[in-house]
């Protein structure tokens, strides 16, 4: 049996196979532990450079990914950019030539505009991965949402997810459409159709129209952030009544059949998609993506370095010797 | 000036319902005549069309040439000799340059640049209005006079419904087409492509096609309320071919253009984010394309116009929202009516050539379109079999922006004769 592996970048999930998946889930388990420790650092990476290039603000994106470089002993470098529509272009091939360069091994790209991450891996040798691309993918959020459902279900297969918000600019949402379904779970979006893009039925999910139906419906909620400025854009009337009629309440979970399990991937809007009382109740797992979005990208890292998944947990340097 | 006699093709004139093996004689720069058999006159230069095609040379109504303003994606004269190369002898240039092709002197310069060129005849189109920018009518009567054939705010709509009014009624006095590109500005925003599964997909805005259909109803409402010539550019959509169709029922004044990129691309060429396959309108769905095809045959689409738009290889080596929009089409355009509409049984040969050439002539009034006796020879000579790959690297133009790189298509282009005068060979 051949061992699957990522490949030299992660891109998105939608071009991934179920075991590559899996794959990346499984390397994960192990990476979690390292985070529990009072010293938190494993040297699988030492020696590697990365840099965290980032076009589009970022907070907790940026810090995960840069938690599981050092936590695995690479070196790193943060490189903030912004510009103007028109420099954006110049500006990517550019950095792309200059960071080629400088020798470095790994680039974590976020960028406004989808396709960029591809983009810049067709032309460097360097690693890419995917910190989010304008509304395309955002991989490495999917893959912590799945090990999070993971973690408390034991399994995806056969389990019903709905992606509530504004699905038309969300990058979070086509990841994990594809890896949800990749991995047998079944999925569906929920919203006003004014934040669904035209076409989405193609992509194999079930659409709900009204909030309670999807409570019904699902098993587990992953609630998105809605950005406040959709508002002036004309897509939704006002965030007061898009909380009336779309907001995940604790009210409209009681009615639900069974307890269902909430995710958001931040950060939150508290009483416009999310009620506080959801967000902080026993169902809540928000916090544990963010735990879980670490020990992910430490593996997405490791594996895309060339590390083998069976000696992730020797390399996390337990003191045994590692044996090739 | 030597006589020519084009011997042994097989002529496909649609303007005189002739599709016969033909001898073609050419006196003087002009059709002396065309029969059976015809000896060659004294010094005749004697070309053996055995196996080709002989046509009425192809016309374009529809190509930026980009000059002035980005000559370093094409020039009038590299735009021209690029026409010559696709097998066209008459070209009209859109007037989105920089500055705006919206007077007199302007209009004057495209003239001399295309005579200088000695390729394809090149026709300006005026702007509709001045700069472009939808506000108030540029001088039509004096544009005309100086060699202006329509008047286009393309690649921008009219978005005032007066103005685009005023425009159909002003026309008039001129004989002149208003050509039109259909796109509500406001369903547009942002877009950049299709709005449909793989925009979905990609996570890329869409352009949803009631966007084009909106304003061709609009506009043929407005032409039926004028009686102007209303000409609508690269439709795009299986909605606005229907609506054309149905304005024609009730005999409205208005021709439309499909574009080659349009009957033969869907938008899952975008698929990898291409930006060789950005264009605007975009491309769009199997059933559009075939409502496009459809309206080739049945004339709902009057013409083939390539929307021939150079861009210069930096600014579509870039992210996909950022990129463009715009492909070239002048050298593929004859090799992919060939390959995807006569090959695929849509379309006859003389009907291709009809759409070609002797449509878009007679529509922006161009004196071509014909091989009349007495006309100017413009004229040409292709061999619809030989098959070849398409090699941007060798294209006359100067942009390289194409998405039918490494097609396999029909259709070799041997000679382009313009007013007598061999300007391009193969």
């Amino acid at each position: 049996m051949t061992v699957p592996t990522l490949g030299k970048d992660l891109l998105g999930l939608e071009p991934l196979t179920k075991e590559q998946i899996q794959l990346v889930l499984d390397t994960a388990e192990p990476f979690k532990e390292v985070s529990e420790r009072t010293i938190k650092k494993v040297p699988a990476l030492r020696g590697k450079t990365i840099v965290n290039l980032f076009f589009e603000a970022s907070t907790r994106t940026r810090i995960s990914f840069e938690f599981a470089e050092k936590r695995l002993s690479a070196d790193t470098v943060n490189v903030v950019a912004a510009g103007s529509a028109v420099q954006k272009g110049e500006t990517l091939v550019d950095t792309a030539r200059n960071l080629e360069a400088m020798r470095i091994d790994m680039v974590v790209m976020r960028h406004p505009s989808s396709g960029a991450a591809k983009f810049l891996a067709e032309r460097i040798p360097s690693n890419v991965i995917n910190g989010g691309d304008g509304t395309h993918e955002h991989p490495t959020q999917a893959l912590l949402d799945m090990l999070t459902i993971r973690d408390k279900f034991g399994r995806l297969d056969g389990l019903k997810v709905c992606i509530c918000g504004d699905i038309t600019h969300s990058r979070v949402a086509r990841s994990n459409i594809w890896g949800l379904r990749k991995l047998g779970a079944e999925v569906a979006v929920c919203g006003p159709q004014s934040l669904m893009p035209g076409g989405i039925e193609g992509l194999g999910v079930t659409v709900f129209r009204r909030i309670e139906e999807a409570i019904e419906w699902a098993d587990v909620l992953n609630i998105l952030r809605l950005q406040l400025e959709r508002m002036k854009a004309g897509y939704i009337p006002s965030l007061r009544e898009y909380y009336r009629v779309f907001g995940v309440t604790l009210e409209r979970l009681e009615q639900a059949p069974h307890d269902l399990l909430i995710l958001h991937p931040g950060p939150m809007n508290r009483g416009v998609e999310i009620d506080s009382r959801v967000a902080d109740g026993p169902h809540s797992v928000i916090l544990d993506q963010v735990t879980n979005g670490v020990a992910v990208r430490m593996a997405v890292l490791y594996l895309l370095a060339g590390g083998r998944p069976e000696l992730a947990e020797a390399a996390k340097g337990s003191g045994r010797e590692v044996e090739e | 000036m030597k006589p020519v006699l084009l011997k042994g093709g097989r002529v496909v004139d649609p303007s005189q319902n002739h599709d016969a093996v033909a001898d073609l004689l050419i006196v003087d720069g002009k059709v002396e005549a065309l029969k059976k058999k015809l000896s060659a006159p004294d010094g005749a230069e004697i070309v053996d069309c055995k196996g080709k095609v002989v046509a009425p040379g192809l016309v374009d109504i529809h190509v930026h040439l980009r000059e002035p303003g980005r000559e370093d994606a094409e020039t009038v004269a590299s735009g021209a000799r690029a026409a010559a190369a696709g097998g066209f002898t008459s070209v009209c240039a859109m007037p989105n340059t920089d500055p705006v092709t919206d007077n007199q002197a302007a209009i004057g310069f495209i003239v001399k640049q295309g005579a200088d060129a000695g390729a394809a005849r090149v026709y300006p189109i005026g702007a509709t209005t001045l700069g472009q920018k939808g506000e108030q009518l540029s001088e039509f009567g004096e544009m005309v006079h100086a060699g202006a054939v329509a008047v286009s705010d393309d690649g921008h709509p009219v978005v005032s419904t007066q103005i685009m009014r005023s425009a159909l009624e002003y026309a008039r006095s001129f004989g002149i087409p208003v050509a039109e590109h259909c796109e509500d500005p406001y369903l547009f925003k942002h877009g950049v492509m299709h709005e449909g599964t793989v925009s979905a997909r990609m996570g890329l805005k869409g352009i949803p096609s009631a966007c084009e259909a909106i304003m061709v109803a609009r506009n043929l409402l407005l032409a039926e309320l004028t009686g102007g010539h209303m000409h609508l550019c690269h439709m795009s959509s299986r909605e606005s071919v229907a609506l054309i169709r149905r304005a024609k029922d009730r005999n409205v004044n208005v021709t439309a253009e499909g574009a080659p990129h349009h009957f033969a691309l869907t938008h899952e060429a975008t698929e990898g984010y291409d930006t060789n396959a950005k264009m605007n309108p975009p491309l769009r769905e199997e059933a559009d394309i075939e409502a496009v095809r459809a309206g080739l045959k049945d004339g709902t689409l009057d013409v083939i116009a390539t929307d021939h738009a150079p861009h210069h290889y930096e600014s579509k080596e870039r992210e996909f929202d950022d990129a463009p929009f715009g492909v070239i089409g002048l050298e593929t355009a004859l090799g992919i009516g060939l390959t995807q509409l006569v090959g695929e049984g849509y379309l006859t040969l003389p009907e291709l050539i009809n759409r070609m050439s002797t449509e878009p002539a007679r529509i922006f009034h161009l004196p071509a379109g014909t091989l009349r006796r007495g006309v100017a020879a413009d004229v040409t000579v292709f061999d619809p079999e030989a098959r070849g790959v398409v090699d941007p690297a060798a294209f006359l133009s100067k942009s390289r922006n194409t998405p039918f790189g490494g097609w396999e298509l029909s259709g070799k282009v041997e000679r382009t004769l313009v007013g007598g005068v061999t300007v391009f060979t193969g």
